[in-house]
């Protein structure tokens, strides 16, 4: 490595630039020379030392490692930012400039910060309520209390939570039918063939299609006075179930039937029983592939669930997306980057925790899984 | 030198034993008219090229596959399914993978002992045979932190501590170096010292099959293979296989089982395409 210097440059200048390199972990510092008027200067050791911790040795590989696991995500991310910000100014909307990277940032900000006064708004409505009913109370003893619940506009966080409670109680649901049943085709081909062209013909079906008929069903189907479930949840819950059943059926089918012919010798000399052979011989080999499944059945899951809740007006992201860009404000398209970016978060969150239960729950712990 | 091995009181019987498999291009008959009687505690080698059919008998007596002629007989039961009192060693020692040593053995001694044993005796019969196979210093890890060699001790031990009346072994040692392998053989030959088990074994090895057993039955080549020899073993026990190195009878068994696999069913492999093509243009080069 060499310096360039000119020929007018200070002594502190050179270096300062001297001790950047030097904390650059990368860079081997066997070698420093710095040239100054076409002449070459070799530092003396006793320069570099000054730099403080500075040792002529590169710095531990596994410290290199996490330098470039973390900084390697961080340049990624911010090349895309400027590629979005650049880009967002060139593109004008009948809604004005296509928002960047600050103005979703301001979005967010405004957002957060509309949940946190419609809280306190909430708040005080009940303390009016209360007040209201132990004032009436005390004047009349026999008075029957009436609580009436606060009927704000759901904020961004709370159609977040709302979402997010849908599509956890959506996927738990089709995974608990899905994988017994991957296991009941893939342990017998009879059963297999017999299932697989149903499996083949809905796998492909968007969630749009199925929407319309599941909101007449339930709104047939599911009828009380005193529902446990809002019915827009039923159909978002019954749209992302039948949606997202399919990647777990298949992979847990497919991750039975593998099992080594060797592993099911030892079963059959061993004449294990039937639920004893499931669970000790061909769940934990077909475990990895029920988790690929169930990691792509959570990501279409996630998907869907948006674009039922956009189509359906169900309370969610999906909602909260629609209905900014009915609104047409100068600030929905900032609001909707907002909405776009926490909706790739949640989902790369849910996969992360995919991934952990994975984790636990496979036997090799030395796999590895991305 | 079959009127030799007159067998009395035999524990398990192989009459007219002949198999046929479908192929897409009409039946494939991999064995025919098997016939072999085995008495208690005795020590049988299965030797032939691949592809003769020794898997497929071990497989009928294991139940894992149904003869389509003939049958086996265990102690007066025919046999037509997989069971514990057969245990069958597996050449890839077969563990899962999830388990480890003490609780492979362990599945097996739960499933068959179930309502026989306590669970304290249990547990000393699980240490027991792990230790009978010199695995009881490693017994609580996972086939995939223990040796090809410790993983097959680990199977033996299972296949042992099922109790079986015949030991089946499909090429247990095939896929260890030599000198686990010898290891092994010694290990197999003490155990079989101590617990006179009826076993059956698969092998490729020459000197494996005579330093072990009592009989070799050697197979002829298939299709149709059956039963070309059996070469009874007179030699002492407890072997050793130093000494019988140098031991005149021990090399003329030897003699004997490479004369029959080499000379009287000396296999020709058909050349594959790629050396015929090879051949044909080194022609046209030259």
């Amino acid at each position: 490595m060499t310096l360039l210097a000119y020929e007018n440059s200070h002594t502190l200048e050179v270096f300062l630039i001297i001790r950047c390199l030097i904390m650059n972990p990368f860079y081997e510092r066997t070698k420093i020379e710095v040239f100054m008027k076409d002449k070459t200067v070799r530092l003396p050791r006793s320069l570099l030392s000054l730099g403080g911790n500075i040792t002529d040795e590169k710095m531990p590989i596994w410290i290199q490692e996490t330098i470039k696991a973390i900084m390697l995500p961080i340049a990624g991310l911010l090349l895309f930012l400027l590629i979005w910000g650049t880009g967002a100014q060139n593109i004008n909307t009948s809604l004005g400039k296509f928002p960047g990277p600050t103005q979703a940032l301001e979005q967010f900000n405004s957002l957060m910060s509309e949940h946190n006064n419609e809280r306190i708004k909430e708040e005080a409505f009940y303390q009016r309520q209360d007040d209201r009913n132990s004032e009436r109370l005390a004047l009349d003893p026999n008075y029957q209390i009436k609580v009436r619940r606060y009927t704000g506009k759901p904020t961004f966080i709370d159609q977040t939570f709302t979402s997010l409670i849908t599509v956890l109680t959506g996927f738990i649901l089709a995974s608990v039918i899905a994988i017994p049943f991957g296991i009941m085709i893939g342990l017998n081909k009879n059963i297999y063939a017999a299932a697989n062209p149903i499996i083949q013909l809905f796998k492909p079906v968007s969630p749009l299609a199925w929407l319309p008929l599941v909101t007449m069903v339930v709104s047939a189907v599911y009828t009380s006075d005193d529902p446990l479930f809002a019915k827009s949840f039923v159909t978002s819950v019954i749209t992302v179930l039948v949606c997202s059943i399919w990647p777990t059926v298949i992979n847990t089918a497919v991750g039975t039937a593998a099992v080594s012919q060797d592993l099911l010798n030892v079963s059959k000399v061993l004449r294990l029983k039937p639920m004893t052979h499931v669970f000790k011989v061909v769940i934990p080999s077909a475990i990895p592939m029920v988790f690929t499944g169930l990691r792509l059945s959570l990501g279409i899951a996630w998907m869907v669930l948006i674009a039922a809740e956009m189509l359906a007006q169900n309370p969610g992201l999906g909602k909260f997306v629609w209905d900014e860009f009915q609104n047409g404000s100068s600030n929905s398209l900032g609001r909707i980057m907002v909405a776009v970016l926490v909706i790739g978060f949640i989902g790369f969150l849910l996969d992360r925790v995919m991934l952990m239960l994975q984790r636990m729950f496979s036997w090799d712990k030395q796999a590895i899984l991305r | 030198m079959n009127s030799t091995n007159k067998v009395i009181n035999p524990i398990l019987e192989l009459t007219g034993v002949g198999i046929e498999f479908p192929t897409p291009k009409g039946p494939y008959k991999a064995l025919t008219d098997v016939n072999l009687k085995i008495s208690k505690g005795e020590m049988i080698s299965l030797i032939g090229h691949s592809g003769c059919g020794k898997s497929t008998v071990l497989n009928i007596v294991a139940g894992l596959l149904q003869a389509t002629e003939g049958g086996a007989v265990l102690e007066g039961k025919e046999v037509n399914e997989p069971g514990p009192e057969r245990a069958v060693v597996f050449q890839n020692h077969s563990l899962l993978p999830w388990l480890s040593a003490f609780e492979n053995v362990e599945l097996a001694v739960k499933t068959i002992f179930d309502k026989s044993k306590s669970k304290v005796e249990m547990q000393e019969w699980i240490e027991h045979n792990l230790n009978l196979v010199h695995m009881g210093h490693a017994m609580h890890k996972r086939p995939n932190e223990i040796s090809g060699g410790m993983k097959q001790r680990v199977g033996i031990a299972r296949a042992l501590a099922m109790e079986p009346k015949v030991l089946l072994m499909d090429e247990p040692f095939g896929a260890l170096d030599a000198l686990t392998r010898a290891h092994l053989q010694d290990s197999v030959m003490e155990i079989q010292k101590e617990l006179g088990n009826t076993i059956i074994m698969i092998t490729h090895d020459v000197d494996e099959a005579v330093l072990l057993s009592d009989r070799i039955v050697m197979m002829t080549n298939g299709p149709s293979a059956t039963i070309g020899d059996i070469l009874k073993i007179d030699l002492e026990r407890p072997r050793s296989r130093i000494e019988l190195a140098d031991d005149p009878k021990y090399n003329h068994c030897r003699q004997q089982v490479l004369s029959f696999l080499y000379e009287k069913q000396r296999k020709v492999e058909p050349l594959t395409k790629a050396t015929r093509y090879k051949k044909s243009k080194e022609k046209q080069i030259a």
